[in-house]
């Protein structure tokens, strides 16, 4: 619908577009000044006080990190930390949440309770880690799978999801045909709620893809680390590494500075590929996935 | 109408109504064990916070040492510092990242060209897909005083470069803000999803009346998304003493510790570097309380002047 815009909406809407404009180059730009830096020659990003486009186009930065086994180890053990890890998540989420969405399921008031409980009150990082070490899981891949199976946010969206999009009609009408509960989530409930499934596995997935804590905690072994630990190591603790290290003795010290520099830039974009190739599949059930009144118990 | 059928259907007597729904009752198992074996036993574990845990006595057969270890807390020199540190990150999040996602939703809820919405909006969710790991990175390429874009801005301008994350008195800000950055597009989401669903006739109507477009927000958008705004007001306010951890570690080196030292650092040194684990269970203990008492305040706060509340 159109209506006669008055001046004082006029200016209103331009410098709401200007604003928002702002905003969105201001989240956009460091962004693309990694990309950018990553396929630069380092010791020109700087000529200009913005780098607008890659400068003396190169590849070298890509080369040394694919060339560079702790960054492959580190994706590796990411990808089934992430893919195990996120089944596990999805998996779980799935079958707390559908009973606790049935009004029929005895029972489903005081679960209800004791998960939510857990959102406001934890035993902490200790007493944690000490239940952890007791099922003897420290420094091994499965710490890094099966705690945290379920985040309670996350399965309160998905009991308000099937509440709010499975009819209940079908429902009935499956168990006059003598369908068990199992079947009908299986056979009527999942193949409605591809939406909420897509949204689940994307942030459980991302949540898995970016952790480092957890890692760094549980696991001593290298063997065992997962990309964002790798990724600490060359961003934050600024060390490269052994084999990135060779890799780069033979330049001078100030080649070295800009050639580590890039390598920084080159990680940042190769690690986040895998989030990026996601992100455009799953954006555009954001909306539908996370839901008002969601968190209301 | 169904829910009456469904009703006379399916619940004849209670023990009918269990087996008739088993397969819930099995569903429900692995969660249950889950739920149980990684949060409710670390709530019993939260004893050791009384006790001098040692793995070989294991939680139970430690010996009772009542508040020693949070006598040692409140006594350590450093116990003021901490605390102050913790308050201002926190507080200084809070007073900033409450409000801009608000703010921001409603002028992309102004926005009239359908693409550029959809644009803008898909622009600001995606750094909240990338880890703590980069993001910190990324501020340190930026802030830095070699060859950082910020550094180099100022410079252009005639400024001399500063140091961000060396110093002290400017980490709250570096902290928050590249916070802002990464988390304030993603914050819009459940306020957009609330002003979705407000019926358009009520804009309407404003417009045929002659309400600016200023009088709509405020007298039509900001109040049905109020109940949305104090809920997640609530949850932020919940988890004020537990800054985000995981970024304050990244961030911290020697020469900005006075102020990046808070609780949870702290604790996580104490416990998992030096294995005090009694002593690092007390301090988090005391975060938690915290936590959950301004929780419980706030959400009073809400029952009386509002009409929503947690719980």
């Amino acid at each position: 619908m159109q209506f006669q815009l008055t001046k004082g909406d006029k200016i209103f809407n331009w410098v709401n577009i200007i604003i928002v404009s702002i905003f969105a180059l201001l989240v956009l730009y460091p962004l693309l000044f990694v990309v950018f830096a990553s396929l630069s020659d380092p010791r020109r990003i700087f000529d200009d006080v913005l780098l607008l486009w890659p400068k003396g186009f190169t590849l070298d930065g890509y080369k040394r990190v694919l060339g560079n086994s702790d960054i492959w180890m580190g994706f590796k053990n990411a990808a089934i930390y992430t893919v195990l890890g996120t089944a596990v998540n999805v998996v779980m989420t799935t079958l707390a949440a559908y009973p606790l969405s049935r009004r029929d399921f005895r029972g489903r008031h005081v679960i209800t309770i004791l998960f939510t409980f857990t959102m406001f009150f934890s035993g902490g990082l200790i007493p944690t880690y000490i239940v952890n070490q007791s099922l003897g899981i420290v420094n091994t891949a499965w710490v890094m799978i099966i705690p945290g199976a379920i985040s309670v946010y996350n399965m309160i969206i998905m009991r308000t999801y099937f509440q709010q999009n499975i009819p209940l009609e079908l429902e009935e009408s499956a168990f006059i045909d003598g369908a068990t509960d199992l079947q009908l989530l299986l056979k009527v409930v999942l193949p409605l709620s591809t939406p909420i499934i897509a949204v689940m596995m994307m942030f459980y997935g991302v949540g898995r893809w970016n952790s480092y804590f957890d890692a760094m905690i549980y696991l001593s072994d290298r063997e065992l680390f997962p990309l964002q630990l790798i990724l600490r190591e060359i961003l934050v603790q600024n060390q490269m590494g052994d084999s990135v290290n060779q890799t780069i003795m033979s330049a001078n010290q100030s080649e070295v500075n800009a050639l580590k520099q890039s390598i920084k830039y080159t990680v940042v974009v190769i690690s986040s590929v895998p989030v990026l190739i996601f992100y455009p599949i799953v954006s555009k059930y954001f909306e539908k996935g996370i839901m008002v009144g969601a968190i209301k118990g | 109408m169904g829910r009456l059928v469904a009703k006379k259907h399916y619940a004849n007597s209670k023990g009918q109504a269990v087996m008739r729904h088993k397969w819930l009752y099995i569903m429900m198992i692995l969660p249950l064990a889950s739920l149980i074996i990684w949060n409710y036993i670390p709530m019993y574990g939260v004893i050791i916070a009384f006790k001098d845990y040692s793995p070989a006595f294991g939680i139970w057969d430690s010996p009772w040492v009542a508040f020693s270890h949070f006598e040692r807390f409140f006594n350590a020199f450093y116990f003021k510092d901490v605390i102050i540190n913790t308050l201002r990150i926190s507080l200084y999040s809070l007073l900033v990242g409450v409000p801009l996602p608000i703010i921001l939703a409603l002028m992309f809820n102004e926005l009239r060209n359908k693409r550029f919405k959809s644009l803008v909006q898909t622009i600001s969710y995606i750094p909240n897909f990338i880890s703590v790991v980069i993001i910190v990175g990324m501020v340190m390429f930026f802030t830095s005083p070699v060859d950082g874009v910020i550094n180099s801005i100022i410079q252009y301008f005639g400024g001399t470069s500063i140091d961000f994350i060396g110093n002290p008195n400017l980490f709250a800000h570096v902290f928050v803000w590249s916070g802002i950055w990464q988390s304030v597009g993603w914050g819009t989401l459940i306020y957009t999803a609330a002003m979705s669903g407000i019926p358009q006739d009520q804009y309407e109507a404003a417009a045929i009346e002659g309400a600016s477009r200023l009088k709509c927000i405020w007298y039509i958008t900001i109040p049905a998304i109020m109940p949305t705004i104090v809920i997640c007001t609530i949850l932020a306010t919940g988890s004020v003493m537990s800054v985000g951890f995981e970024k304050v570690l990244l961030m911290q080196n020697d020469a900005n510790l006075a102020t990046s030292e808070v609780l949870s650092t702290y604790m996580y040194k104490a416990g998992i570097l030096n294995a005090e684990y009694s002593f690092s269970a007390a301090v988090g203990l005391f975060n938690n309380l915290i936590n959950f008492i301004v929780l419980y305040m706030v959400n009073k706060f809400a029952q009386k002047f509002s009409e929503t509340s947690l719980w």
